[in-house]
């Protein structure tokens, strides 16, 4: 098939038809890329919730060159042959990404210190980038009880931003999905059915996907805040799992394994559970060698407390 | 009286049973139309008539029919939205209850021209006893040969089913009607793809409203021609007015579309004037969704002419100074009614049915309800109001489905008209109506 042609911010590229203007901005890369707090390539049906990602089409096409009424979900969006694209050169996308980065923080409980996914965690990284200084909220913001879904994954709704993510892992990836969402709106809860746990070879990947630290690793060792910690391609024989994992190491102790995350903090591969909870010795692993971060984070930059700091100093 | 169409029997005592219906010349749409009609030229004919969707976005029925897929051989569905939930809106509600063998009949009708051999009608689940009805008059047009294998011998066959709802108001959005009929969530979709391409379980589905359905009988009765004699402009034939708040009548009205809103209200033949003698304040003209406007602006349009019962005059001056017919929920205040209060009482509704899909909405609902209570219960700030524009500014356009931007438009346009109102209640620190 022939490809088609795209402009995103002044910037021409090439892709296939039925691509997502997401996808095509992602093969520029760089700045232009809109952010993503729910849509993830490898889960089907993901994307077009958190609406941050949303753009201005200038020009639908070189057919219809008509702009689009209202900013549209690049995740969700396919480009026409002759789309004009506008992220970060439109000053209205940036005011309303700034909103949607205000609505999401709305009933965020803002706990960081506290957190485990402090460090890694794509709505501080939002915040940081779009979000204002002087947060506006007075609200209250809702409140509900950490729980234990099964002996191995924890879950502080507080934290939730409601992605989806989880609950199209238990569906796409396990046998019988137990959990999902309960209620609507703002008061909407992630939940397991009749408080069963989640216990199957896949589950362990929903604290992987989740984008905040809503679902987190019971078994991460000696709680340590990520950015103590260093990353190591590792790889086993598996017989569930491609068996490549990142250990994330402190000194010779493994604290804890995830799965390896691209520049857009996706998975590369799902892991298993075995993998994920139940190998924590070195000898468990081939270790292939340090892993470079390659997202742009507060994490991989490490300057994450230097970056509250001075957040902190604007906003007095 | 302005032509009936809708209402025109609904007096006659049982007219719900399958037998009085039919003496009163029921069904007879269908065997003219099984008979002499060509499904295409079933739509074309509603198309002609001009008929469009009485559930609030007003979209002509027949165009919306044409764009079904017919190029596959997978089933095509058409089904009834009745889970009439909008604050205001009361309209479905008396046809179903009374009139239910119309609502078959349209049904019959729209899905021999869609092709459809199995249809829904989705009903709100509160309305329970509506449901019962409406299984009764299914089971007697079967019983009488309208529904079922081959009917009346024109080789087509139908299955008609009543489905209850759980009773949100977010499943009358048409994807998230579909996801809840397959028995999910009722999480609209995003669009595109439409329904008509991709609908209940992944086929070509038409989804329209109780009342678009119900007038179908009638135009193939009469003739498109008929039927677009009635009304103005592209707002043709009779619409359904479900009136409430001070007005001495409240009720449900069926009107000629281009009706003056002025005689709408003042009218014995309506709804007979303000209560008390009172002085109008203000109405919302087509559900709690609409833009709220005040009492000069809705007899009124900015140019000076008098407003009509239409969807060209109701829309008239844009959101500036306009509003639209949506699903004719009519809602008359008077001068003891405050206006915030109003707006609040929206709002919790709004924050309380949003699905939680989208930021946007899940947040910014909750987030203006508790500001208008700020600013009601006599807390807020000159800032909160500016605030308030904001948050709605922000979600509007910025969502999944509709609903976001019928959370937003009420604030918006509280705001605008009535400005003054909310920094009374700023500056007096309590609702200056309040006693
Ligand atoms: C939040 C929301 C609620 C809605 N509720 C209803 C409803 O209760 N009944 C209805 O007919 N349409 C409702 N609609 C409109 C439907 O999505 C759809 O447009 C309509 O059923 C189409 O029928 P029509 O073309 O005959 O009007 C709603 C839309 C939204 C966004
Ligand atoms: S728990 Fe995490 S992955 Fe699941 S919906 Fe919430 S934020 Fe998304
Ligand atoms: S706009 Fe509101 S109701 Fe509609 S999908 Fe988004 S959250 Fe759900
Ligand atoms: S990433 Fe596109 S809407 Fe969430």
């Amino acid at each position: 098939m022939s490809l088609i042609k795209v402009t995103i911010d002044n910037i021409e590229v090439e892709v296939e038809p039925g691509t997502t203007i997401l996808n095509a901005a992602r093969k520029i890369g760089g700045a232009v890329v809109p952010p993503t707090m729910c849509y993830y390539s490898k889960l089907e049906g993901s994307g077009g919730k958190c609406r941050s990602c949303l753009v201005k089409v200038a020009q639908g096409s070189t057919k219809d060159p008509r702009p689009m009424p209202k900013l549209v979900a690049s995740c969700r969006t396919a480009v026409m042959d002759g789309m004009v694209v506008q992220n970060i050169t439109s000053p209205e996308v940036m005011e309303n990404r700034r909103a949607i980065t205000e609505f999401l923080l709305l009933n965020h409980p803002l706990d960081c210190p506290v957190c485990d996914q402090a460090g890694e965690c794509h709505l501080q990284d939002l915040s940081y980038e779009h979000g204002l200084v002087d947060t506006e909220t007075v609200e209250e913001r809702r409140t509900f009880a950490p729980i234990d879904i099964g002996d191995k994954i924890k879950l502080h709704m507080n934290r939730c931003i409601l992605c989806y993510r989880c609950v199209m892992v238990a569906n796409q990836l396990t046998d019988q999905r137990v959990h999902g969402v309960l209620g609507r709106g703002d008061h909407s809860e992630i939940s397991t059915f009749i408080t069963r746990a989640i216990d199957n070879d896949f589950s362990g990947n929903m604290i992987d996907v989740c984008p905040v630290g809503a679902l987190t690793d019971k078994t991460f060792r000696f709680k340590s805040r990520v950015w103590f910690t260093k990353p190591f391609d590792a790889h086993r024989d598996c017989p569930k799992c491609s068996g490549k994992v990142v250990l994330w190491k402190k000194g010779d102790e493994i604290l804890r394994v995830t799965g390896r995350k691209d520049k857009y903090g996706e998975l590369e591969d799902f892991i298993c559970n075995d993998c994920r909870f139940e190998h924590k010795e070195n000898s468990d692993w081939v270790i292939e060698g340090p892993r470079k971060i390659e997202r742009h984070s507060v994490i991989s930059q490490n300057h994450y407390e230097t970056e509250v700091r001075n957040r902190s100093n604007q906003s007095q | 009286m302005a032509q009936q169409i809708l209402l025109n029997n609904i007096e006659v005592p049982g007219l719900a049973s399958f037998d009085v219906y039919r003496k009163l010349g029921g069904y007879t749409s269908v065997e003219k139309t099984l008979k002499n009609f060509t499904p295409d030229e079933v739509t074309a004919e509603v198309k002609k008539s001009g008929l469009r969707g009485r559930g609030g976005a007003g979209f002509p029925a027949g165009m919306k029919w044409g764009f079904i897929d017919k190029s596959t051989n997978n089933p095509r569905y058409f089904v009834c939205n009745f889970d009439e939930s909008e604050p205001g809106t009361f309209k479905d509600r008396h046809i179903g209850q009374l009139n239910p063998h119309q609502l078959i009949e349209g049904m019959i009708l729209g899905s021999y021209a869609l092709g459809a051999r199995t249809s829904y009608i989705y009903i709100r689940g509160e309305l329970f006893y509506v449901l019962r009805i409406i299984e009764k008059a299914i089971e007697e047009a079967y019983a009488n040969g309208f529904l079922g294998e081959n009917i009346l011998g024109s080789g087509y066959s139908l299955d008609l089913y009543c489905q209850p709802g759980g009773g949100a108001y977010i499943c009358g959005e048409e994807t998230a009607l579909i996801e809840s009929l397959e028995g999910k969530r009722g999480n609209p979709r995003i669009k595109p793809p439409f329904p008509a391409i991709v609908g209940l379980y992944d086929c070509p589905t038409v989804v329209n409203n109780v009342e678009t359905i119900s007038a179908l009988p009638w135009i193939m009765n009469n003739g498109a021609d008929a039927y677009s004699a009635i009304g103005i402009a592209n707002s043709k034939g009779t619409k359904l007015i479900s009136a409430c708040g001070h007005i001495n009548k409240p009720g449900i009205y069926e009107i000629e579309l281009g009706l003056p809103v002025e005689e709408f209200i003042y009218s014995d033949q309506y709804c007979g004037g303000i209560r008390n003698g009172n002085k109008l304040k203000a109405v919302v003209a087509g559900g709690s969704s609409v833009p709220i406007l005040p009492a000069e602006l809705i007899l009124k349009t900015a140019k000076g002419e008098p407003r009509l019962m239409s969807y060209e005059s109701l829309a008239e001056g844009g959101f500036e100074t306009g509003t639209m017919l949506g699903s004719g929920g009519f809602i008359v205040m008077d001068d003891t009614t405050c206006i915030v209060k109003n707006l609040l009482t929206f709002a919790r509704f709004y924050h309380h049915e949003s699905c939680g899909q989208c930021s946007p909405c899940r947040e910014g609902t909750g987030w203006m309800e508790k500001i208008l209570q700020r600013i009601e219960d006599g807390r807020g700030t000159m800032k909160d109001i500016d605030l308030l524009v904001g948050i709605s500014k922000h979600i509007e356009g910025n969502t999944i489905c509709p609903l976001g931007d019928a959370a937003a438009w009420p604030v918006a346009s509280a705001v605008r008209h009535f400005r003054q109102e909310f920094e009374d209640h700023v500056k007096l620190q309590k609702c200056p109506l309040s006693k």
